[in-house]
Formats: structure tokens, sequence, C-alpha cells
């Protein structure tokens, strides 16, 4: 007769394939490790610079932080007015090639054209900052303005080139989750293409391009490399709302304090001000990408 | 006078069926479009002409070979990458070792063991969260916890460096790419039918003898593909580094240095060599030795992902 026991099957292999799940599960769960880990991190020296700076200073001229002038809004003005600059590159550029590749370009030239744009989306921050600083400073930025070498315009365009092809990806992706019978019918009502894509597909799809723009200015904030090396202000900047001038957005700013000197150092709570400035950009960025996932969800519920 | 006879609604309809209606507007937008696509691709090839532009004259001169194998220098005639190229490569490797089980093992408890409940779904998200957070804030992460995690364990190096190593470099790496790890990983598991492991159980296989005969070897091109594409973005990463120490100037890595001292002295990644290099005022950095170091620094991206395309498409299968 068979019982339950003999049914269980062999107790060395269960223990075995017990264990197995639990070093996987622990696998998993050192994410949240790495999420305490970051938020204790900041929190604990944001939390030693708020208590000992003196509130003044988080009010002042300018971003210095080696003199002890720590003006958040300096690097917050200078990271709005640089994601907009960006986003003014990424929306046209990479809404455009969205919607052309997933309404117009025929197989053949899509799949000859998105490798095209993936290869923009490998090319990493510090050649694109090179590329700021050498090309699109001196030939765009300066050849229309009075901007010195270095200035926010060019790191914004900059920005936003680096941001195309992740604009263009998500809200592609968004469009071609449009049915396709939604297009049939409206076609079918006589209306033309360009109406087609305007007036039903675009509409049909809004949740996944909002969420595609707000992910475009959650990257273009967290960006550094490219406004390190080509919006200048190294040492610390004035505030200022002109973008044809130099400045420091707050992945800047926390660049030029730590490579400053050897050892990330300097007057009084410099060191613990990166903390603050790091837990700032921890908290806008992780609310636009919890903003845009609750758009992306959205559409995923609708078809 | 004869009157003309009204048209009927037949002919009406078939009148404005015939032919194709030509809209200008249509067109306009269309080429709109197209001229969008284009604007942006024109900027990458720009960006890669006006680079290698820069570049060639270094090419030219000395070759790429001792480009390549020359050590850091503050002379414009001698500078090359190859400390660079040691660092990033010794950084890589670490990446690998740390992210790769990780992270693959996370994906397959995600994937094949979790419970759809609360906490799975917190896992998720919390991944999810973790992949947008911008690189520099995972510096700050290897500036608080690594660096003095690696000096702990004995390997902070020599006094002026502890803990600012290239150790350290790989293990904060490993860290800001274990959730791309574990979201592509889950993903090429995620394309493996069910049936596959239905048939495994089928047999009186456990989990875990499906998992490791039929499941990861069936996903492992996807997962391969990911993991690739992974070490390119931690080879191209430059912004977390510059807070955990990496050496921007110019430092000489003693000649016959033994590994652990390599390992645990000053270092730098080829990225940052760019970066310090386009900021170098001495004549020659900035026209022509950082575009240089950009060229193989795209070589090597280009070669990473040829290399996950070819391997994508000569062995992916589909179920």
């Amino acid at each position: 007769m068979t019982t339950a026991t003999d049914l269980s099957g062999n107790p060395q292999r269960r223990r075995k394939e017990a264990m197995i799940r639990r070093v996987f599960f622990a696998a998993a769960a050192f994410s949240i490790l790495i999420s305490l880990a970051i938020v204790l991190s900041l929190v604990g020296e944001a939390w030693n610079f708020v208590r000992q700076v003196e509130l003044a200073s988080l009010w002042d001229i300018g971003w210095f932080p080696r003199r002890g002038l720590y003006d958040i809004p300096t690097i917050v003005i200078a990271t709005l007015l640089i994601a907009g600059v960006a986003m003014a590159v990424a929306v046209p550029l990479g809404l455009g090639a969205a919607v052309y590749l997933s309404e117009f370009a025929r197989p053949r030239l899509r799949r000859l054209l998105k490798p095209a744009l993936e290869a923009l989306a490998g090319i990493p921050s510090v050649v694109l900052g090179f590329f700021a600083l050498v090309w699109i400073s001196p030939q765009i930025v300066q050849r229309f303005s009075s901007a010195g070498v270095f200035s926010m315009a060019a790191a914004g365009i900059g920005v936003g080139i680096l941001t195309t092809p992740l604009v263009a990806s998500v809200s592609e992706d968004a469009m071609r989750a449009v049915p396709g019978a939604l297009r049939e019918a409206s076609y079918g009502l006589g209306a033309t293409k360009a109406t087609t894509v305007r007036r039903v597909v675009f509409p049909a799809a809004i949740s996944g391009i909002a969420a595609s723009l707000i992910l475009g200015v959650s990257r273009a904030i967290g960006e550094t490399m490219v406004v390190f090396m080509a919006a200048g202000a190294v040492g610390g900047s004035l505030r200022t709302w002109n973008v044809l001038e130099g400045g420091q957005t707050m992945t800047a700013a926390m660049a030029s304090l730590a490579i400053g000197t050897d050892q990330v150092a300097g007057e009084g709570l410099a060191f613990q001000s990166l903390f603050f400035v790091g837990l700032l950009l921890f908290v806008m960025t992780l609310t636009l990408n919890a903003i845009s996932n609750r758009f992306v969800r959205r559409v995923r519920e609708k078809y | 006078m004869a009157a003309r006879t009204v048209p009927t609604t037949t002919e009406l309809v078939r009148q404005s069926l015939r032919g194709r209606r030509f809209s200008p507007g249509g067109v306009v937008f269309e080429l709109g479009l197209l001229l969008m696509l284009l604007l942006a691709l024109l900027i990458l090839v720009t960006l890669l002409a006006d680079i290698l532009a820069g570049a060639l004259p270094v090419f030219r001169e000395r070759g790429v070979v001792d480009f390549v194998t020359s050590p850091l220098s503050l002379n414009g005639e001698t500078a090359g990458v190859s400390s660079a190229i040691m660092g990033s490569v010794a950084l890589t490797v670490i990446v690998a070792l740390v992210s790769f089980p990780i992270g693959i093992g996370a994906a397959v408890y995600l994937e094949e063991y979790a419970p759809d409940n609360r906490v799975t779904r917190f896992i998720d998200t919390n991944i999810r969260n973790l992949a947008g957070v911008p690189s520099i804030v995972y510096g700050l992460l290897g500036l608080a916890v690594v660096v003095g995690l690696v000096d702990v364990i004995g390997l902070g190096g020599p006094g002026t460096t502890s803990g600012r190593n290239v150790v350290t470099a790989g293990l904060t790496m490993s860290i800001l790419v274990l959730p791309i790890v574990i979201i592509t990983a889950a993903e090429a598991l995620r394309a493996v039918p069910s049936a596959i492991r239905e048939a495994g159980f089928g047999v009186g296989a456990t989990r875990w003898e499906v998992i490791r005969h039929h499941v990861l070897p069936s996903a492992a091109p996807g997962i391969l593909t990911g993991t690739i594409l992974t070490l390119a973005r931690a080879f191209g990463e430059t912004a977390p580094l510059l807070l955990i120490g990496v050496a921007t100037g110019f430092f000489s890595a003693g000649a016959g240095a033994s590994v652990v001292d390599q390992l645990t002295g000053k270092y730098t990644a080829l990225p940052v060599v760019v970066f310090s290099w386009s900021r170098q005022p001495t004549e020659g950095f900035q026209d022509h030795l950082a575009p240089a170091a950009i060229v193989v620094l795209l070589a090597v991206l280009f070669t990473a992902n040829a290399a996950a395309i070819l391997l994508r498409n000569r062995y992916e299968r589909k179920w």
C-alpha cells in the first residue's frame, strides 16, 4: 500500500530544493538591501548636513560649497533649466522619430533606422559630454549667441540628444500597442493617414507618450557627465536663469565636489552637502519614475 | 437649352472614389516626422565623424597599437590608454563575477519560485525603481558604504588610497547594474514556454532540476545577450567612479607591481580618461588624444553590441 510519506518524495532531495530556493530568495532580497543602504546612507549624512548647516546659507547668492554657501535654489534652477532645454530637443526629435517608425516607416526601412537610433542610445554620456563641449557649443550655441565655451544651453542640447532614444523607444512602444482596428475604423470613416495618427493613434497612446516624456525628464535630471563637462562653473556658480551662462546642476555639483580634491573634503560641510543634494535628486527622480510607471500601467490595462 | 442632368448619387460616389486624393498636409506631416528622425541620426553621424577626424592624427602618427599599449603620461606625444584599459577590464570582470550570479539568481527566484504575493510585488517594484536611480547616486552609495567595506575586509590598499581602488569601483558598479541584469534575465526566463517546465515536472523532476537542465539552458542566449549589454553599460559609465576616488589626473602604476597591488592601488578607467583628457589644457589632449580614447571606448562598446546581436540571431529560438 502507498502511504502519504511515500508520495512526499525523498526527504534529502526536498531539503536540497528548500535550500536552493532560499539561496535564490536571498539574491532577490539583496535588492531590498541595496535600496535600504542607499536610503540610509543618503538620509544619514543629509541629516547631519541639515542639523549643522546655518539655514541662512541655504538661500544665498549661489552654490559655493567650499566657501560655505549652499544655495540649493541655484543648482535646482540649473537642473530644471537644463532639463527644459533637453526636453525642447528630445520631444520633437524623439516623438517625431517614434511616430514615423511606428506609423509611416515600411518594415524594411524600420529595420534599418531603428538599430541606428538604438546605437545613439548606446553612446556613453562621457562621449556626448565631449561632443557637447567641442562641437555643440562652438558650432551651434556660440554661432547663434554670445555664450561662452561653457554654457547650460550646450549641455542641455547634449542631454537632449542623450534622452532622445529613450523618449523615442518608449513612445513608439506605446503607439505600436494601439490596436490596428482603431486605425482601420478611422480610415473607414474616410480619414487620411495624417489625421488618423493625430486624432486616433496619438490620443490612444497618450498615457505611454506621457510616460516617455516623464521618463525623459527624470533621465535628464539625473544625467551627470554631459552637464559636468559642458556647462562649466566647476568651482561653484551664481544663481542665474540665463541658459547661455555656465551653471551647475545637482549632479554636476556633486561630481565637482567629489573631484575637487583627492578625497571628498572641503570647508566644513562640503562632504555632507553632497549627500543632501543626492537625497534631493533621489527623491525627485523616484517621484518622476513612479508617476511614469503609473502611466505605463494605465496603457496596459486599456487594451 | 438642354438642362444638364443632375448627377445621381451613384455617379457622385463613383466620382469621389476614383483615384487617390492627394493631401499636401499629410505629405508635409510625414516629411516633418522623417526629418526629425533623420536629424537624430545626423547628430550621431556628426558625432562619429567629428571624433574620428580628431583621433585620426594620433592613429596615423603613432599607430593604434602604440596608443593602446602606452601608459598614461603628461606628455601628449607618448600618452596612451593601457592603464585605463587595464582598469576598465578589471572593473568589468568584477562586475561580471559579482552581478551575474546575484542578478540571475534573483531573476530565477522572481520568475520560477516567487508566489504572487505582496513580498514579491514589493521586490519587483523595488528593482524597477532601482533601475531608474541616477548613476551618480550609486556613486554616493559607494562612497558611504563600499569604500569603507573594502577597507574593512583588507583590500583597502596603502594609506593614501584606503578603499578608493578598483575593487570598490567594481563592487559599486555591480550594484549599479544589478537591477538591469535582473530585469533582462527575468525577461529571458519569461520567454521560455511553460510547457517545457511542465514536461519536466511530469517526469518527476524537482523545480531546481527543471531550472538547471531545461529553463536555464533554454534562456541562456537571451540572458547572455542581456548581460553583455549590461557589461557594456558598466564599461562606459563614468559618474559614479568620480565619487569613489578614481584617479582623474596622471599617475603611474609601479612597473612589475603584483596583482594585489594593482587591484588595491590607484586606478583609472577608459571613460574617466576621456573625461580628464578633454579638460586637460596641454596641447593635443583635448583635440586629438581625447577623441582617440573615445574611439577605443566606442570600438569596445560596438564590438560588445555586435556580439550580443549576433548571439541573439544565432541562438534565439522561436517557441
